[in-house]
This record gives C-alpha cells, sequence and structure tokens, in this order.
C-alpha cells in the first residue's frame, strides 16, 4: 500500500503561486504597458533586465536575494522594523522571490498582446470621449485578453515548478516555506521514492491537464481582431 | 457653434506642415489634395492625436492647443471617423455604438440614439462584430458611432478609401445630410474630386503640407493655378442649377442653369425643381465662335471670355468663362487660341460633350 503524502506542501504552493500571479498582475501590467507604448531609449534596458531571470541560474538569483532581503541589509532591515518579522525564510519573503524569478512569463506575452493592440484602437477610444484610464480597462484589456490568460497560466505553472531560489532565500520549513518541489527533493534524498512518484505524478497531470487547457481555449475562441 | 481656427506646424524628417486657416462652424468643408500632403496629419492635430505639433488650435473661445495648453483628445469632444473604421472587434456593432452614447451623457445635443440609428440604418447591423460588416457597413457603424459621442467637429478622414464606386453611392447621401441632419459641421479629407463636388460646401486645398487655395467648391475648382492639385486631366468646374424637364423616351434630363442657359445630361432620378451640381471637366469642353451645325454635340452654351491662361511648355491653354455668372473652364490648344483670335470679354460658344456630366449629383439642401 502506498500511503497518502503529506498534501500541506501542495497547498502551500498554490497558495504561493496564486499570490504571486496576482502581485505580478498588478506589477507586470504598468510594465508591460509602458514597453509596449514607449518610444524611450531606456526600452532595451528596461527589456534586458526583466528579461534576466530567464537566463541567470536561480541559485545565482537566490543568492542576490539572500544579500538584499536578510535583516542586517538595509532593505530586509527596513523590512523587519516596519512588520516585525523577516522577509528571508517566510512566506513574504517567497512572494518576493518568485515574483522577480516568474517577472518575465508575465510581462513578455503582455507586452506582446498590447503590441499587437496598437495604437489606434485607443486613438478612436479617445475620439469617443474616453479617457486614458477608460480606455485601457474597455478597450486594450478586453482586446489582450488571451495575452492575460497565456501570462496569467504561464506566470502560475513556472512559480509552482520553482525549485533554486525557494530553496535559497525560504530554507525548508514545514507549513511557512516548504513547497512541493522542495517535498519530492527531500524525499528523493531519504529513498521515500512512494511519496517522490505520487507528487511528481501530481504536477505532472496538473502541468498537462494547464496547458491542454489553455491550448483548447485558444483553439476553441478565437480572438476577434480585424 | 463655433469656428475651428489653426495656427500649426510640424516637422518631421522628410516633410513639414504649416497651416493656419479658419473652419466655420458650419457645413461641409473638404481638406482635399494629393496623397501626402499633409491632410491627415492636419486632422490628428485638430483631434489632438500629434503632440509634436506647436502652435494655436482654438475652438470658439475655448482654446485646446496654445501657450502651456494642451487639451488630450478625449476632453475636445471631437469626432474623428478613421478611413479603417477602428471599431472594437470584442463588441457588436451594438455595444461599439453604445460605447459612445454611454460616454456622451449630458453632452447637449439636438438628437438621440435611435434619430442615429435611422438615419443610417444600422438596426439590421446591431448583432454583428466588426469581422462579420462588409467595408460599407463598418464605415456606416463607425459615423454612427461617433455621431453618437456627441462630437463638437466631425472629422472624416478619407472614409470612403477603402470602398469600391458603388459603396461610395450609396454612404456618400448619408455623409451629405449630416450637418443639416445632427447640427455638426464637418471636416471631410480626401483626394477625390467627385466626393468633393458630392457633398462639400468649401474647399480648402493643401499642398506640399501647405494651403493653397480655399473658398467655395465651384470657386476654387475654377482656379485655374489649381490645376496642379487637381491633376490636368481632372482640373475643372461645377455648375448649379435645377432639373428642368426629363425625357423619358430618350434617357435624358434637363438642367436649367443658374444664371441661365440649360444642358442635357443622361437621364437623372430626381424630381424636377430639384438643386443638383453638375461637374464639367475642362477637357471636355471646346469652344466656337458661333453655333455650328451638323455636330453629334449637343450642350451649346453661350459663353463670354474672362481670361486665357497659356500653360508653361505645353501646347495647350486654358480658358475660363463667365456663363451667366458661373464660371467655366475649357482647354484647347494655344494654336486654337490664336487662329479664333480668343481676347477677354468676347462673345464664344461652349461646346460640352453630355457624357462628361457627373451622373451621381446629389440633391443639395
Amino acid at each position: 500500500m502506498m500511503a497518502l503524502p503529506d498534501l500541506g506542501p501542495l497547498w502551500l504552493t498554490a497558495q504561493l503561486a496564486g499570490v504571486t500571479t496576482l502581485v505580478l498582475l498588478v506589477v507586470g501590467t504598468p510594465v508591460a504597458w509602458w514597453l509596449a507604448q514607449t518610444r524611450s531609449r531606456l526600452k532595451p534596458a528596461v527589456e534586458a533586465v526583466t528579461a534576466l531571470p530567464l537566463v541567470l541560474p536561480p541559485t545565482v538569483l537566490g543568492f542576490y536575494l539572500l544579500v538584499f532581503l536578510n535583516p542586517s541589509a538595509p532593505l530586509g532591515g527596513l523590512w523587519l522594523s516596519a512588520t516585525g518579522s523577516t522577509l528571508t525564510f517566510s512566506f513574504t519573503g517567497l512572494v518576493v522571490a518568485s515574483a522577480i524569478y516568474s517577472l518575465p512569463f508575465m510581462v513578455q506575452p503582455l507586452q506582446a498582446a498590447f503590441e499587437v493592440v496598437g495604437r489606434a484602437p485607443l486613438e478612436a477610444a479617445a475620439s469617443l470621449r474616453a479617457g486614458p484610464w477608460d480606455a485601457f480597462f474597455t478597450v486594450a484589456t478586453p482586446m489582450a485578453l488571451r495575452g492575460y490568460l497565456t501570462a496569467v497560466v504561464l506566470t502560475f505553472a513556472h512559480t509552482v515548478g520553482e525549485f533554486g531560489v525557494v530553496l535559497m532565500v525560504g530554507g525548508n520549513i514545514p507549513g511557512r516555506t516548504k513547497v512541493v518541489s522542495i517535498q519530492i527533493y527531500e524525499a528523493v534524498e531519504t529513498i521515500d521514492y512512494a511519496t517522490a512518484h505520487g507528487l511528481a505524478a501530481i504536477l505532472l497531470v496538473f502541468s498537462f491537464v494547464v496547458l491542454l487547457g489553455v491550448y483548447t481555449v485558444n483553439r476553441r475562441f478565437p480572438v476577434h481582431v480585424g | 457653434m463655433g469656428d475651428l481656427t489653426l495656427d500649426v506646424a510640424l516637422r518631421f524628417p522628410a516633410f513639414s506642415l504649416a497651416v493656419a486657416q479658419v473652419f466655420p462652424g458650419k457645413g461641409i468643408a473638404a481638406l482635399f489634395g494629393p496623397s501626402g500632403c499633409g491632410k491627415s496629419t492636419l486632422l490628428r492635430i485638430i483631434a489632438g492625436l500629434e503632440r509634436g505639433a506647436a502652435g494655436r488650435v482654438t475652438h470658439g473661445d475655448m482654446v485646446w492647443q496654445g501657450p502651456g495648453v494642451f487639451v488630450p483628445p478625449h476632453r475636445r469632444g471631437v469626432g474623428y471617423v478613421f478611413q479603417d473604421a477602428r471599431l472594437f472587434p470584442h463588441l457588436t456593432a451594438l455595444d461599439n455604438l453604445r460605447y459612445a452614447d454611454r460616454r456622451a451623457r449630458g453632452v447637449q445635443a439636438g438628437y438621440g440614439f435611435d434619430d442615429v440609428v435611422d438615419m443610417l440604418d444600422l438596426a439590421p447591423l446591431f448583432d454583428r462584430r466588426a469581422g462579420q460588416l462588409s467595408g460599407g457597413e463598418r464605415q456606416r457603424v463607425a459615423i454612427g458611432r461617433t455621431l453618437l459621442a456627441r462630437p463638437r467637429w466631425l472629422l472624416m478622414d478619407e472614409p470612403l478609401a477603402a470602398l469600391d464606386t458603388r459603396r461610395k453611392g450609396e454612404i456618400l447621401p448619408y455623409i451629405a445630410r449630416l450637418p443639416a441632419a445632427f447640427g455638426v459641421p464637418v471636416i471631410y479629407v480626401t483626394h477625390a474630386l467627385e466626393e468633393v463636388t458630392q457633398v462639400c460646401d468649401r474647399i480648402v486645398a493643401l499642398a506640399g503640407g501647405r494651403v493653397v487655395a480655399t473658398g467655395g467648391v465651384a470657386e476654387v475648382l475654377e482656379r485655374l493655378d489649381l490645376a496642379d492639385v487637381q491633376g490636368r486631366f481632372e482640373a475643372g468646374t461645377v455648375l448649379e442649377g435645377r432639373i428642368g424637364a426629363q425625357d423619358a423616351g430618350l434617357h435624358l434630363t434637363r438642367v436649367d442653369l443658374r444664371g441661365g442657359g440649360a444642358i442635357e445630361v443622361p437621364q437623372i432620378g430626381l424630381a424636377t425643381g430639384q438643386a443638383v451640381r453638375l461637374r464639367v471637366r475642362a477637357r471636355d469642353v471646346s469652344l466656337a465662335l458661333a453655333r455650328p451645325s451638323g455636330l453629334s454635340i449637343r450642350n451649346m452654351l453661350d459663353a463670354t471670355v474672362l481670361r486665357i491662361d497659356p500653360e508653361q511648355a505645353s501646347a495647350f491653354a486654358e480658358v475660363l468663362l463667365d456663363l451667366g455668372g458661373q464660371h467655366l473652364r475649357a482647354r484647347v490648344t494655344r494654336a486654337a487660341v490664336a487662329d479664333l483670335a480668343l481676347v477677354p470679354g468676347q462673345p464664344v460658344v461652349a461646346l460640352v460633350k453630355a457624357v462628361s456630366f457627373d451622373r451621381q449629383a446629389l440633391p443639395r439642401g
């Protein structure tokens, strides 16, 4: 008989991915909007910075986050004195790390979607008395809906799959920072293959179902443009 | 209604625009000129879509752009009908119309949602999205949507450019009626002369980013120095008149010209007494000293020579004629001018080919 593995880390992972996705929706949208609209010479530099997490080893990212977020660093210290808890080895710290780690997965699909929308529909909206915010929410956002779907799903799934950054910044504290990828690693280390099999299968099926869902929706509801 | 006063300049690397012009706040003004002369750019400046422009834009006593002032496009209340319609693809035609209507609540206008829908016959299109509409239907919805924003000015940027001749003929009558029906002044950008003569009251002619002529349609079109804007072969004049008699058997309509004289055109399906405009191209007018006989040309009009302009380095000259107060242009060879010994003040007979009249001449209000 295979014992049911501890599902706590799985739940924590879902929470982390959900919160990270929400944070990135709020942070990533204006960044992507700016990149899609700007004619600034700074654009390539900002694009390079947002794409960095794609190429840096997670351990490098995790190392720098540890350096900046620990309580003796200015940022980490400020957080500690403001909230009474540390950023490192906490759920909040994991959200910060995950948001940075998954940033390109939110920004790049959104930027591409906003670029497809272009200026023309926004000019039309302005000529119909719609202000910039109004036009953004009633024209740009609905027209970029497929970009949002892609960005949200990729961000969520990518956060579920992270390992190195979490290990560096969060450690392995049950109920606080022990996510499912670390639980699998731990199970393999202790030769608990039954647990590793169960959790790995859950992640595999989850990832497949999510991607299948995205591709099906994209096929069945083509975005009306033109 | 306020007049629109412009004194603006805009520089691009390969092109510059400088225009000082007043558009009276009524009727339809044509912004006319060849492609790339700056017509659309000028419209975009009026709408507030070109932030790089320098100078002043005022509507009545409202300053839209000036030193330290730039009213953003959504606060100007300028409606803009784009060449490519720009309907919102995620909304149905009805929701596109409602989008504008909702944002114009509280704006004083003498018409409602149903007035626009009825006038443009939009109800049958309500449930369709932009992708399911034909080009002409899209433009009708776009015009309706813009009207529902209750604009102070209606700017139309070659709204018919993407349509074939038949569809143009369907939409032009709607456009001609807009100022009277909705009390909104229109600036209509086009490089098509037939659209100007059919719907516009006034012309502002642009070339190379500068205004080269401005005035009433007939007045501007007869000016010879405009020939380069219009293109040699399109140069011509507009004659105004009323439907006289109809000959159903021969499919002919007689048009009595304002100021005297009459001409026959292929039958126009309009009521007797209806006012019409006819366009006569200069190349379709020949001259004679007396009424000739044995000719297939039936339209012979008594006229007086006003002016003779020989073209530089060309075999041709353009002769401006007076026709009981209206003007007509004839393009003849310089040799003919010499042979006939034409001089200003001389009475002549203008021979006009019946086929050269504009069949689509529209009723004028």
